[in-house]
Protein backbone atom coordinates (compact mmCIF):
# COMPACT_ATOMS: atom_id res chain seq x y z
CA UNK A 1 0.00 0.00 0.00
CA UNK A 2 1.53 3.26 -1.13
CA UNK A 3 0.57 6.28 0.90
CA UNK A 4 0.31 9.55 -0.96
CA UNK A 5 1.91 11.88 1.58
CA UNK A 6 0.77 14.99 -0.26
CA UNK A 7 -2.80 13.73 -0.04
CA UNK A 8 -2.42 13.09 3.69
CA UNK A 9 -1.00 16.59 4.10
CA UNK A 10 -3.94 17.99 2.13
CA UNK A 11 -6.42 16.22 4.46
CA UNK A 12 -4.60 17.42 7.56
CA UNK A 13 -4.57 21.01 6.33
CA UNK A 14 -8.25 20.87 5.40
CA UNK A 15 -9.21 19.32 8.75
CA UNK A 16 -7.25 21.91 10.73
CA UNK A 17 -8.75 24.69 8.63
CA UNK A 18 -12.26 23.35 9.20
CA UNK A 19 -11.79 23.03 12.97
CA UNK A 20 -10.23 26.50 13.09
CA UNK A 21 -13.14 28.04 11.15
CA UNK A 22 -15.69 26.28 13.36
CA UNK A 23 -14.00 27.42 16.57
CA UNK A 24 -13.65 31.06 15.50
CA UNK A 25 -17.11 30.87 13.99
CA UNK A 26 -18.41 29.72 17.37
CA UNK A 27 -17.05 32.84 19.08
CA UNK A 28 -18.54 35.15 16.50
CA UNK A 29 -21.86 33.29 16.38
CA UNK A 30 -22.40 34.26 20.01
CA UNK A 31 -21.62 37.88 19.08
CA UNK A 32 -23.93 37.68 16.04
CA UNK A 33 -26.69 36.31 18.26
CA UNK A 34 -26.35 39.03 20.89
CA UNK A 35 -26.19 41.82 18.33
CA UNK A 36 -29.08 40.55 16.19
CA UNK A 37 -31.30 39.71 19.18
CA UNK A 38 -30.56 43.18 20.55
CA UNK A 39 -31.54 44.80 17.26
CA UNK A 40 -34.78 42.79 17.12
CA UNK A 41 -35.67 43.73 20.71
CA UNK A 42 -34.67 47.41 20.22
CA UNK A 43 -31.64 47.17 22.52
CA UNK A 44 -28.02 48.06 21.75
CA UNK A 45 -26.23 44.84 22.72
CA UNK A 46 -22.53 44.50 23.53
CA UNK A 47 -20.68 47.63 22.38
CA UNK A 48 -17.89 48.22 24.93
CA UNK A 49 -15.08 45.80 24.08
CA UNK A 50 -13.29 47.07 20.97
CA UNK A 51 -14.82 49.08 18.13
CA UNK A 52 -18.53 48.31 17.95
CA UNK A 53 -18.08 45.52 20.51
CA UNK A 54 -16.18 43.34 18.05
CA UNK A 55 -13.72 42.12 20.70
CA UNK A 56 -16.53 40.93 22.99
CA UNK A 57 -16.02 37.21 22.11
CA UNK A 58 -12.33 37.48 23.03
CA UNK A 59 -13.23 39.12 26.34
CA UNK A 60 -15.78 36.37 27.04
CA UNK A 61 -13.22 33.70 26.22
CA UNK A 62 -10.63 35.18 28.58
CA UNK A 63 -13.24 35.47 31.33
CA UNK A 64 -14.29 31.81 30.97
CA UNK A 65 -10.69 30.58 30.98
CA UNK A 66 -9.89 32.36 34.25
CA UNK A 67 -13.08 31.33 36.03
CA UNK A 68 -12.88 28.79 38.81
CA UNK A 69 -13.43 25.22 37.68
CA UNK A 70 -15.63 23.54 40.22
CA UNK A 71 -16.32 19.82 40.41
CA UNK A 72 -18.97 18.73 42.91
CA UNK A 73 -17.62 16.39 45.60
CA UNK A 74 -20.28 13.75 44.93
CA UNK A 75 -19.93 13.86 41.13
CA UNK A 76 -18.73 10.88 39.11
CA UNK A 77 -15.45 12.59 38.24
CA UNK A 78 -14.41 10.74 35.10
CA UNK A 79 -17.77 10.95 33.38
CA UNK A 80 -18.17 14.53 34.62
CA UNK A 81 -15.06 15.49 32.61
CA UNK A 82 -15.93 13.20 29.71
CA UNK A 83 -19.44 14.60 29.10
CA UNK A 84 -18.45 18.06 27.75
CA UNK A 85 -15.91 16.41 25.45
CA UNK A 86 -18.53 14.00 24.08
CA UNK A 87 -20.72 17.04 23.40
CA UNK A 88 -18.13 19.01 21.42
CA UNK A 89 -16.48 16.27 19.36
CA UNK A 90 -19.58 15.16 17.37
CA UNK A 91 -20.29 18.84 16.60
CA UNK A 92 -16.81 19.16 15.11
CA UNK A 93 -16.71 15.91 13.14
CA UNK A 94 -20.22 16.14 11.66
CA UNK A 95 -19.02 18.78 9.17
CA UNK A 96 -16.53 16.34 7.62
CA UNK A 97 -19.05 15.09 5.05
CA UNK A 98 -20.57 18.49 4.21
CA UNK A 99 -18.95 19.89 1.05
CA UNK A 100 -18.23 23.60 1.04
CA UNK A 101 -17.14 23.83 -2.58
CA UNK A 102 -16.39 21.92 -5.76
CA UNK A 103 -12.97 20.71 -6.94
CA UNK A 104 -10.65 23.71 -7.42
CA UNK A 105 -7.22 24.08 -8.96
CA UNK A 106 -4.79 25.21 -6.24
CA UNK A 107 -1.08 25.52 -7.17
CA UNK A 108 -1.49 23.10 -10.08
CA UNK A 109 -3.22 20.47 -7.93
CA UNK A 110 -6.90 19.57 -8.10
CA UNK A 111 -8.14 20.01 -4.54
CA UNK A 112 -11.72 19.03 -3.68
CA UNK A 113 -13.21 21.48 -1.20
CA UNK A 114 -14.63 18.81 1.08
CA UNK A 115 -13.11 16.32 3.47
CA UNK A 116 -14.98 13.21 2.42
CA UNK A 117 -17.59 12.50 -0.24
CA UNK A 118 -18.92 9.16 0.97
CA UNK A 119 -21.97 7.36 -0.33
CA UNK A 120 -23.48 7.09 3.16
CA UNK A 121 -22.97 10.75 4.13
CA UNK A 122 -26.55 11.18 5.32
CA UNK A 123 -26.31 8.10 7.52
CA UNK A 124 -23.02 9.39 8.87
CA UNK A 125 -24.74 12.63 9.91
CA UNK A 126 -27.54 10.69 11.61
CA UNK A 127 -25.15 8.41 13.46
CA UNK A 128 -23.02 11.30 14.71
CA UNK A 129 -26.20 13.09 15.80
CA UNK A 130 -27.34 10.02 17.71
CA UNK A 131 -24.00 9.80 19.52
CA UNK A 132 -24.10 13.47 20.53
CA UNK A 133 -27.06 12.70 22.84
CA UNK A 134 -24.66 10.95 25.22
CA UNK A 135 -22.92 14.17 26.23
CA UNK A 136 -26.15 15.50 27.68
CA UNK A 137 -27.34 12.27 29.33
CA UNK A 138 -23.96 11.72 30.96
CA UNK A 139 -23.58 15.35 32.07
CA UNK A 140 -26.94 15.12 33.81
CA UNK A 141 -26.09 11.84 35.50
CA UNK A 142 -22.49 12.56 36.46
CA UNK A 143 -23.37 15.84 38.19
CA UNK A 144 -25.28 13.85 40.83
CA UNK A 145 -27.80 16.66 41.16
CA UNK A 146 -31.53 16.18 40.71
CA UNK A 147 -32.02 19.26 38.55
CA UNK A 148 -29.12 18.27 36.30
CA UNK A 149 -30.48 14.71 36.10
CA UNK A 150 -33.99 15.84 35.20
CA UNK A 151 -32.67 18.38 32.73
CA UNK A 152 -30.39 15.83 31.11
CA UNK A 153 -33.17 13.25 30.79
CA UNK A 154 -35.59 15.82 29.37
CA UNK A 155 -33.14 17.24 26.85
CA UNK A 156 -32.03 13.85 25.66
CA UNK A 157 -35.60 12.49 25.43
CA UNK A 158 -36.40 15.55 23.34
CA UNK A 159 -33.40 14.99 21.06
CA UNK A 160 -34.29 11.30 20.60
CA UNK A 161 -37.90 12.14 19.72
CA UNK A 162 -37.04 14.82 17.20
CA UNK A 163 -34.27 12.72 15.66
CA UNK A 164 -37.00 10.52 14.12
CA UNK A 165 -38.63 13.44 12.31
CA UNK A 166 -35.18 14.70 11.32
CA UNK A 167 -34.23 11.34 9.83
CA UNK A 168 -37.49 11.15 7.89
CA UNK A 169 -37.03 14.70 6.55
CA UNK A 170 -33.68 13.59 5.10
CA UNK A 171 -35.49 11.05 2.92
CA UNK A 172 -37.19 13.60 0.62
CA UNK A 173 -33.95 15.03 -0.85
CA UNK A 174 -32.41 11.52 -0.94
CA UNK A 175 -35.37 10.23 -2.96
CA UNK A 176 -35.24 13.12 -5.44
CA UNK A 177 -31.47 13.02 -5.86
CA UNK A 178 -31.32 9.22 -5.82
CA UNK A 179 -28.22 9.25 -3.66
CA UNK A 180 -27.10 9.55 -0.04
CA UNK A 181 -23.95 11.48 -0.93
CA UNK A 182 -24.23 15.19 -0.20
CA UNK A 183 -22.21 16.02 -3.34
CA UNK A 184 -24.83 14.22 -5.46
CA UNK A 185 -27.69 15.89 -3.58
CA UNK A 186 -26.15 19.33 -4.17
CA UNK A 187 -25.48 18.47 -7.81
CA UNK A 188 -29.15 17.54 -8.24
CA UNK A 189 -30.07 21.06 -7.08
CA UNK A 190 -28.16 22.68 -9.95
CA UNK A 191 -31.34 24.23 -11.37
CA UNK A 192 -33.94 24.20 -8.62
CA UNK A 193 -33.36 24.14 -4.86
CA UNK A 194 -35.05 21.27 -3.07
CA UNK A 195 -36.89 23.67 -0.78
CA UNK A 196 -39.17 24.24 -3.80
CA UNK A 197 -39.96 20.53 -4.21
CA UNK A 198 -39.90 19.80 -0.49
CA UNK A 199 -41.39 22.80 1.35
CA UNK A 200 -42.95 20.61 4.05
CA UNK A 201 -39.77 18.54 4.38
CA UNK A 202 -37.69 21.70 4.76
CA UNK A 203 -39.95 23.08 7.50
CA UNK A 204 -39.98 19.75 9.37
CA UNK A 205 -36.20 19.55 9.06
CA UNK A 206 -35.73 23.08 10.36
CA UNK A 207 -38.01 22.56 13.39
CA UNK A 208 -36.45 19.18 14.19
CA UNK A 209 -32.96 20.59 13.93
CA UNK A 210 -33.84 23.41 16.34
CA UNK A 211 -34.88 20.71 18.80
CA UNK A 212 -31.73 18.68 18.06
CA UNK A 213 -29.43 21.54 19.04
CA UNK A 214 -31.62 22.54 22.01
CA UNK A 215 -32.39 25.99 20.67
CA UNK A 216 -35.40 28.17 21.50
CA UNK A 217 -38.32 27.42 21.53
CA UNK A 218 -37.02 23.99 22.54
CA UNK A 219 -34.28 25.15 24.92
CA UNK A 220 -35.09 22.92 27.89
CA UNK A 221 -31.77 23.52 29.69
CA UNK A 222 -32.65 27.19 30.07
CA UNK A 223 -36.02 26.66 31.74
CA UNK A 224 -34.64 28.24 34.92
CA UNK A 225 -37.81 28.18 36.97
CA UNK A 226 -38.19 24.41 36.72
CA UNK A 227 -34.72 23.02 36.07
CA UNK A 228 -32.22 25.70 37.16
CA UNK A 229 -29.78 25.28 34.24
CA UNK A 230 -30.67 21.71 33.28
CA UNK A 231 -27.83 19.34 32.53
CA UNK A 232 -25.11 22.00 32.87
CA UNK A 233 -26.20 23.25 36.31
CA UNK A 234 -23.03 21.98 37.98
CA UNK A 235 -20.60 22.99 35.25
CA UNK A 236 -18.43 26.10 35.38
CA UNK A 237 -15.41 27.62 33.70
CA UNK A 238 -14.06 25.92 30.59
CA UNK A 239 -16.19 22.81 31.05
CA UNK A 240 -19.30 24.97 30.84
CA UNK A 241 -17.93 26.79 27.83
CA UNK A 242 -17.40 23.44 26.09
CA UNK A 243 -21.17 22.86 26.30
CA UNK A 244 -21.70 26.37 25.06
CA UNK A 245 -19.24 25.75 22.23
CA UNK A 246 -20.95 22.46 21.37
CA UNK A 247 -24.32 24.20 21.07
CA UNK A 248 -23.09 26.99 18.79
CA UNK A 249 -20.91 24.77 16.59
CA UNK A 250 -23.87 22.42 16.22
CA UNK A 251 -26.01 25.38 15.17
CA UNK A 252 -23.55 26.19 12.39
CA UNK A 253 -23.19 22.52 11.43
CA UNK A 254 -26.92 21.82 11.15
CA UNK A 255 -27.33 25.07 9.22
CA UNK A 256 -24.70 23.82 6.79
CA UNK A 257 -26.52 20.49 6.47
CA UNK A 258 -29.84 22.30 5.95
CA UNK A 259 -28.24 24.50 3.27
CA UNK A 260 -26.80 21.42 1.52
CA UNK A 261 -30.08 19.50 1.56
CA UNK A 262 -32.56 22.23 0.74
CA UNK A 263 -30.79 25.43 -0.35
CA UNK A 264 -28.42 24.09 -2.99
CA UNK A 265 -25.32 23.95 -0.77
CA UNK A 266 -22.42 25.82 -2.32
CA UNK A 267 -24.27 26.21 -5.64
CA UNK A 268 -25.13 29.69 -6.86
CA UNK A 269 -24.71 31.94 -9.89
CA UNK A 270 -21.33 31.65 -11.70
CA UNK A 271 -20.06 28.90 -9.40
CA UNK A 272 -19.13 26.71 -12.39
CA UNK A 273 -16.90 29.44 -13.85
CA UNK A 274 -15.43 30.55 -10.53
CA UNK A 275 -15.32 27.58 -8.09
CA UNK A 276 -13.90 29.93 -5.45
CA UNK A 277 -17.37 31.44 -5.06
CA UNK A 278 -18.70 28.13 -3.66
CA UNK A 279 -17.45 28.55 -0.07
CA UNK A 280 -18.71 32.15 -0.10
CA UNK A 281 -22.25 31.15 -1.10
CA UNK A 282 -22.18 28.33 1.42
CA UNK A 283 -21.06 30.74 4.15
CA UNK A 284 -23.81 33.23 3.29
CA UNK A 285 -26.45 30.48 3.41
CA UNK A 286 -25.22 29.36 6.83
CA UNK A 287 -25.29 32.95 8.11
CA UNK A 288 -28.85 33.36 6.82
CA UNK A 289 -29.98 30.14 8.50
CA UNK A 290 -28.28 31.16 11.77
CA UNK A 291 -30.05 34.51 11.48
CA UNK A 292 -33.44 32.78 11.32
CA UNK A 293 -32.53 30.69 14.39
CA UNK A 294 -31.61 33.82 16.33
CA UNK A 295 -34.75 35.57 15.11
CA UNK A 296 -36.86 32.68 16.42
CA UNK A 297 -35.05 32.78 19.74
CA UNK A 298 -35.54 36.53 20.08
CA UNK A 299 -39.28 36.35 19.42
CA UNK A 300 -40.73 32.98 20.51
CA UNK A 301 -41.56 31.83 24.06
CA UNK A 302 -40.39 28.41 25.23
CA UNK A 303 -42.70 25.41 24.79
CA UNK A 304 -43.91 23.54 27.86
CA UNK A 305 -42.22 20.14 28.07
CA UNK A 306 -45.29 17.92 27.60
CA UNK A 307 -46.49 20.04 24.65
CA UNK A 308 -43.03 19.78 23.12
CA UNK A 309 -43.11 15.99 23.28
CA UNK A 310 -46.71 15.84 22.03
CA UNK A 311 -45.81 18.12 19.12
CA UNK A 312 -42.82 15.96 18.19
CA UNK A 313 -44.66 12.67 18.27
CA UNK A 314 -48.20 13.58 17.26
CA UNK A 315 -47.63 16.35 14.71
CA UNK A 316 -44.10 16.36 13.35
CA UNK A 317 -43.57 12.60 13.01
CA UNK A 318 -46.86 11.85 11.14
CA UNK A 319 -46.28 14.87 8.89
CA UNK A 320 -42.76 13.66 8.11
CA UNK A 321 -44.09 10.17 7.31
CA UNK A 322 -46.74 11.70 5.07
CA UNK A 323 -44.07 13.76 3.33
CA UNK A 324 -41.98 10.66 2.61
CA UNK A 325 -45.05 8.80 1.34
CA UNK A 326 -46.21 11.59 -0.98
CA UNK A 327 -42.68 12.20 -2.31
CA UNK A 328 -42.20 8.52 -3.09
CA UNK A 329 -45.62 8.22 -4.79
CA UNK A 330 -45.03 11.35 -6.89
CA UNK A 331 -41.58 10.17 -7.97
CA UNK A 332 -42.94 6.78 -9.03
CA UNK A 333 -46.01 8.31 -10.71
CA UNK A 334 -43.92 10.76 -12.75
CA UNK A 335 -41.39 8.04 -13.52
CA UNK A 336 -38.44 10.18 -12.42
CA UNK B 1 4.11 -2.81 7.39
CA UNK B 2 0.49 -3.55 6.73
CA UNK B 3 -1.53 -0.64 8.10
CA UNK B 4 -4.77 -2.59 8.14
CA UNK B 5 -3.25 -5.39 10.18
CA UNK B 6 -1.95 -2.96 12.82
CA UNK B 7 -5.34 -1.25 12.93
CA UNK B 8 -7.04 -4.62 13.31
CA UNK B 9 -4.98 -5.64 16.31
CA UNK B 10 -5.32 -2.26 18.04
CA UNK B 11 -9.08 -2.30 17.51
CA UNK B 12 -9.34 -5.92 18.61
CA UNK B 13 -7.53 -5.07 21.84
CA UNK B 14 -9.88 -2.13 22.44
CA UNK B 15 -12.95 -4.26 21.69
CA UNK B 16 -11.89 -7.05 24.05
CA UNK B 17 -10.86 -4.55 26.71
CA UNK B 18 -14.24 -2.83 26.45
CA UNK B 19 -16.09 -6.15 26.67
CA UNK B 20 -14.13 -7.12 29.79
CA UNK B 21 -14.72 -3.67 31.26
CA UNK B 22 -18.44 -4.10 30.70
CA UNK B 23 -18.42 -7.43 32.54
CA UNK B 24 -16.32 -6.33 35.49
CA UNK B 25 -17.37 -2.77 36.26
CA UNK B 26 -19.36 -2.37 39.44
CA UNK B 27 -21.50 0.48 38.19
CA UNK B 28 -24.20 -0.29 35.61
CA UNK B 29 -23.68 3.06 33.88
CA UNK B 30 -20.00 2.32 33.32
CA UNK B 31 -20.95 -1.12 32.00
CA UNK B 32 -23.25 0.55 29.49
CA UNK B 33 -20.51 2.97 28.47
CA UNK B 34 -18.07 0.11 27.89
CA UNK B 35 -20.68 -1.64 25.78
CA UNK B 36 -21.07 1.54 23.67
CA UNK B 37 -17.30 1.62 23.16
CA UNK B 38 -17.44 -2.02 22.11
CA UNK B 39 -20.21 -1.33 19.57
CA UNK B 40 -18.27 1.63 18.18
CA UNK B 41 -15.17 -0.55 17.69
CA UNK B 42 -17.24 -3.16 15.89
CA UNK B 43 -18.49 -0.36 13.61
CA UNK B 44 -14.88 0.51 12.76
CA UNK B 45 -14.27 -3.17 11.95
CA UNK B 46 -17.12 -2.98 9.43
CA UNK B 47 -15.49 0.13 7.94
CA UNK B 48 -12.19 -1.73 7.60
CA UNK B 49 -14.02 -4.54 5.83
CA UNK B 50 -15.39 -2.05 3.29
CA UNK B 51 -19.01 -1.97 4.50
CA UNK B 52 -19.66 1.65 5.47
CA UNK B 53 -23.44 1.26 5.37
CA UNK B 54 -23.40 -1.49 7.99
CA UNK B 55 -20.88 0.48 10.04
CA UNK B 56 -23.14 3.53 10.12
CA UNK B 57 -26.20 1.40 10.89
CA UNK B 58 -24.24 -0.20 13.75
CA UNK B 59 -23.44 3.21 15.25
CA UNK B 60 -26.92 4.68 14.73
CA UNK B 61 -28.92 1.71 15.93
CA UNK B 62 -26.76 0.01 18.56
CA UNK B 63 -24.35 2.65 19.88
CA UNK B 64 -26.93 5.40 19.41
CA UNK B 65 -30.58 4.47 19.86
CA UNK B 66 -30.52 1.22 21.82
CA UNK B 67 -27.81 2.12 24.29
CA UNK B 68 -29.38 5.51 25.03
CA UNK B 69 -32.52 3.66 26.06
CA UNK B 70 -30.42 1.30 28.22
CA UNK B 71 -28.86 4.32 29.93
CA UNK B 72 -32.29 5.87 30.41
CA UNK B 73 -33.63 2.78 32.13
CA UNK B 74 -30.54 2.44 34.32
CA UNK B 75 -30.70 6.08 35.36
CA UNK B 76 -34.47 6.27 35.87
CA UNK B 77 -34.53 3.14 38.02
CA UNK B 78 -31.36 4.13 39.86
CA UNK B 79 -30.09 0.64 39.04
CA UNK B 80 -26.48 1.79 39.17
CA UNK B 81 -26.72 2.08 42.95
CA UNK B 82 -28.16 -1.36 43.59
CA UNK B 83 -25.61 -3.50 45.41
CA UNK B 84 -24.79 -7.00 44.30
CA UNK B 85 -27.54 -9.29 45.46
CA UNK B 86 -27.07 -12.93 46.30
CA UNK B 87 -26.49 -14.68 42.99
CA UNK B 88 -28.47 -17.68 42.01
CA UNK B 89 -26.23 -20.65 42.69
CA UNK B 90 -26.72 -22.41 39.37
CA UNK B 91 -25.86 -19.38 37.22
CA UNK B 92 -22.09 -19.44 37.46
CA UNK B 93 -21.50 -23.16 36.67
CA UNK B 94 -23.97 -22.98 33.80
CA UNK B 95 -22.23 -19.92 32.32
CA UNK B 96 -18.87 -21.65 32.59
CA UNK B 97 -20.21 -24.78 30.92
CA UNK B 98 -21.72 -22.84 28.03
CA UNK B 99 -18.50 -20.84 27.55
CA UNK B 100 -16.50 -24.07 27.42
CA UNK B 101 -18.86 -25.49 24.80
CA UNK B 102 -18.49 -22.33 22.69
CA UNK B 103 -14.70 -22.37 22.99
CA UNK B 104 -14.53 -26.07 22.12
CA UNK B 105 -16.73 -25.50 19.10
CA UNK B 106 -14.55 -22.66 17.81
CA UNK B 107 -11.36 -24.63 18.43
CA UNK B 108 -12.82 -27.62 16.60
CA UNK B 109 -13.72 -25.44 13.61
CA UNK B 110 -10.33 -23.73 13.46
CA UNK B 111 -8.30 -26.94 13.72
CA UNK B 112 -10.36 -29.25 11.54
CA UNK B 113 -11.63 -26.98 8.81
CA UNK B 114 -8.57 -25.13 7.59
CA UNK B 115 -10.44 -24.02 4.47
CA UNK B 116 -12.37 -21.38 6.45
CA UNK B 117 -9.11 -19.56 7.01
CA UNK B 118 -8.14 -19.22 3.37
CA UNK B 119 -7.99 -15.81 1.74
CA UNK B 120 -11.34 -14.69 0.45
CA UNK B 121 -11.72 -13.24 -3.02
CA UNK B 122 -12.02 -9.42 -2.97
CA UNK B 123 -15.60 -8.22 -2.59
CA UNK B 124 -17.48 -6.61 -5.44
CA UNK B 125 -17.09 -2.84 -5.64
CA UNK B 126 -20.73 -2.20 -4.75
CA UNK B 127 -20.63 -4.72 -1.89
CA UNK B 128 -22.50 -3.37 1.13
CA UNK B 129 -23.51 -0.18 -0.65
CA UNK B 130 -26.94 1.28 0.26
CA UNK B 131 -28.31 0.36 -3.19
CA UNK B 132 -27.25 -3.30 -3.10
CA UNK B 133 -28.51 -3.76 0.47
CA UNK B 134 -31.84 -2.16 -0.42
CA UNK B 135 -32.22 -4.33 -3.51
CA UNK B 136 -31.44 -7.49 -1.55
CA UNK B 137 -33.85 -6.56 1.25
CA UNK B 138 -36.71 -5.96 -1.15
CA UNK B 139 -36.13 -8.96 -3.41
CA UNK B 140 -34.37 -11.99 -1.97
CA UNK B 141 -35.03 -11.26 1.71
CA UNK B 142 -38.46 -9.64 1.34
CA UNK B 143 -40.31 -12.13 3.55
CA UNK B 144 -37.89 -12.04 6.53
CA UNK B 145 -37.74 -8.26 6.20
CA UNK B 146 -41.53 -7.87 6.35
CA UNK B 147 -41.84 -10.42 9.16
CA UNK B 148 -39.28 -8.43 11.16
CA UNK B 149 -41.20 -5.23 10.59
CA UNK B 150 -44.44 -6.83 11.79
CA UNK B 151 -42.59 -8.17 14.84
CA UNK B 152 -41.33 -4.67 15.65
CA UNK B 153 -44.81 -3.21 15.13
CA UNK B 154 -46.27 -5.80 17.49
CA UNK B 155 -43.64 -4.91 20.11
CA UNK B 156 -44.48 -1.21 19.74
CA UNK B 157 -48.22 -1.80 20.07
CA UNK B 158 -47.51 -4.05 23.05
CA UNK B 159 -45.54 -1.33 24.81
CA UNK B 160 -48.34 1.18 24.29
CA UNK B 161 -50.99 -1.28 25.50
CA UNK B 162 -48.98 -2.02 28.66
CA UNK B 163 -48.74 1.68 29.49
CA UNK B 164 -52.47 2.24 28.88
CA UNK B 165 -53.46 -0.68 31.11
CA UNK B 166 -51.37 0.66 33.95
CA UNK B 167 -53.01 4.09 33.71
CA UNK B 168 -56.54 2.71 33.90
CA UNK B 169 -55.78 0.54 36.93
CA UNK B 170 -54.17 3.31 38.93
CA UNK B 171 -57.08 5.58 38.01
CA UNK B 172 -59.57 2.94 39.23
CA UNK B 173 -57.85 2.56 42.57
CA UNK B 174 -58.13 6.23 43.32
Amino acid sequence: MVIDWVLVLEWVIKSILLVFILLTGFAYTTFYERKLAAAIQLRIGPNRAGPGGWLQPAADGVKLIFKEEFTPAEAYKFVFVLAPIITVVPALVIMAVVPWGDVVNLFGRMVPLYLADINVAVLYILSVASVSVYGIVLAGWASNNKYAMLGGLRSSAQMLSYELALGLAFIGPILIAGSMSLMDIIEAQRNVWFIVYQPLGAIIFYIAMLAEVNRAPFDMPEAEQELTAGYHTEYSGMKFSLFFMGEYIKMAAVSGIFASLFLGGFRGPFVDELPGLGPLYFFLKIVASLGVMIWIRATMPRLRYDRLMAFGWKVLLPLALLNVFVTAVVIVALGL
Amino acid sequence: MNVELILFFVLAAVAIGAALGMLFSRNAVYSALFLILNFATVAVFFLLLGAPFIAMAQVTVYAGAIMVLFLFVIMLLGAEQIQHQARRGWQRPLAMLLTLVLLAESAYLIFTRSDVLTVLPPAASDYGSPQSIGLLLFSEYLLPFEVTSILLLAAMVGAIVLVKEDKKKSGGRK
